[in-house]
């Protein structure tokens, strides 16, 4: 195969984590949104623990975007 | 048929040199870019912001109760995040997040309309790592000066077996070290493919016109609706951007002041 055509797949296969990490995203609010619903006097303080788990989740996704950029334009 | 329309989403990130492309520091360019300039904007437009409510009444206007909404917000946050200790941060987090929140916002702001390229200089890691930089340093300093060598501590985990603390130690040492890394990267890929992708759809938007009516109705109109929410979701995604960048510095230097 063709090293540059080997390249956009590479990157399109990268991708796949960027999809992933959205269900990870998604986890993480349905989550919060479940447990705070069963207990909304505890929600509000726990929102901090929501945006960490939300930042951890995103980054893996975006580490996915990093690699497919890195294959397309480095 | 029209002509391809040439399509360089990287194109907006290009650093350009308005003054000083001659400056040179031990063989180092330091000349002024728009990447420089956007930051003085943002500075310039954070210290008006802050100047227009720092008025001090004892009923506040709309602008002072704008600022004072911020400052007790990052108030609330270091109070749950750091606890009591953690007041002497304020301004630093307040700061980091305002600068932060301006740039992104800033650089999302229409003004290409008006003939003005905005320039996102989050959207850069050596902005963003610097930021980093700066909050990992002010961790080791306050942990190491108030701690000592009792910093250490940190990378063991309370109630860990014997046997299991070197490779603890290890796994800790290296969670802490990617730190700065994850702080600046996050800010900057998200900025980053933010705008990539509104750069693409809007070049959905013009191509699709360009070529024909049909392929306008078709291609043209659902990108520049998706366009409107993707918008929506940017001006989202940099708020959250520089609310996680803000809140994971206070849980780190929850970590210095209180160890574990």
């Amino acid at each position: 195969m063709d090293a540059e055509a080997a390249k956009m797949l590479g990157a399109g296969f990268a991708a796949i984590g960027a999809g992933l990490a959205s269900i990870g995203v998604g986890n993480v609010f349905a989550k919060f949104l479940e447990g705070a619903l069963r207990n909304p006097g505890a929600a509000d303080a726990q929102q901090g623990r929501l945006f960490i788990g939300f930042a951890g989740a995103e980054l893996l996704g975006l580490l996915s975007f990093v690699i497919a950029a890195l294959l397309i334009f480095a | 048929m029209a002509t391809e329309a040439k399509l360089d989403p990287m194109h907006q990130f290009q650093l350009e040199k308005l003054a000083g492309a001659d400056w040179n520091i031990a063989g180092y360019n330091i000349a002024f870019t728009n990447s420089a300039l956007w930051m003085a904007i943002a500075t310039i437009a954070l210290i008006v912001f802050v100047a227009g409510g720092m008025k001090r009444a004892v009923v506040p206007g709309r602008w002072q109760m704008a600022v004072e909404t911020f400052t007790g917000f990052i108030d609330g946050m270091l109070a749950a995040n750091v606890g009591k200790n953690g007041k002497k941060y304020v301004p630093y987090i307040f700061s980091l997040f305002m600068f932060i929140l301006f740039a992104n916002f800033l650089g999302l702001m229409p003004l290409g309309v008006v003939g003005v390229h905005a320039f996102t200089f989050t959207s850069h890691f050596s902005a963003t790592g610097v930021l980093a930089i700066l909050s990992f340093a002010i961790v080791l300093i306050v942990g190491f000066s108030k701690h000592g060598l009792h910093f250490f501590s940190l990378f063991v985990p309370h109630g860990t077996p014997v046997a299991m603390i070197p490779i603890i130690f290890v796994v800790e040492l290296i969670s802490f070290l990617v730190r700065p890394f994850s702080l600046g990267l996050r800010l900057f890929v998200a900025m980053m493919a933010g705008h990539v992708l509104l750069e693409v759809l809007s070049s959905f938007v013009i191509s699709g016109g360009n070529n024909g009516p049909v392929m306008f109705v078709i291609a043209g109109v659902p990108s520049f609706v998706l366009m409107i929410g993707i918008c929506a979701l940017e001006l989202l995604v940099a708020g959250i951007q520089a609310y996680v960048f803000a809140l994971l510095t206070c849980v780190y230097l929850n970590d210095a002041e209180n160890l574990h």
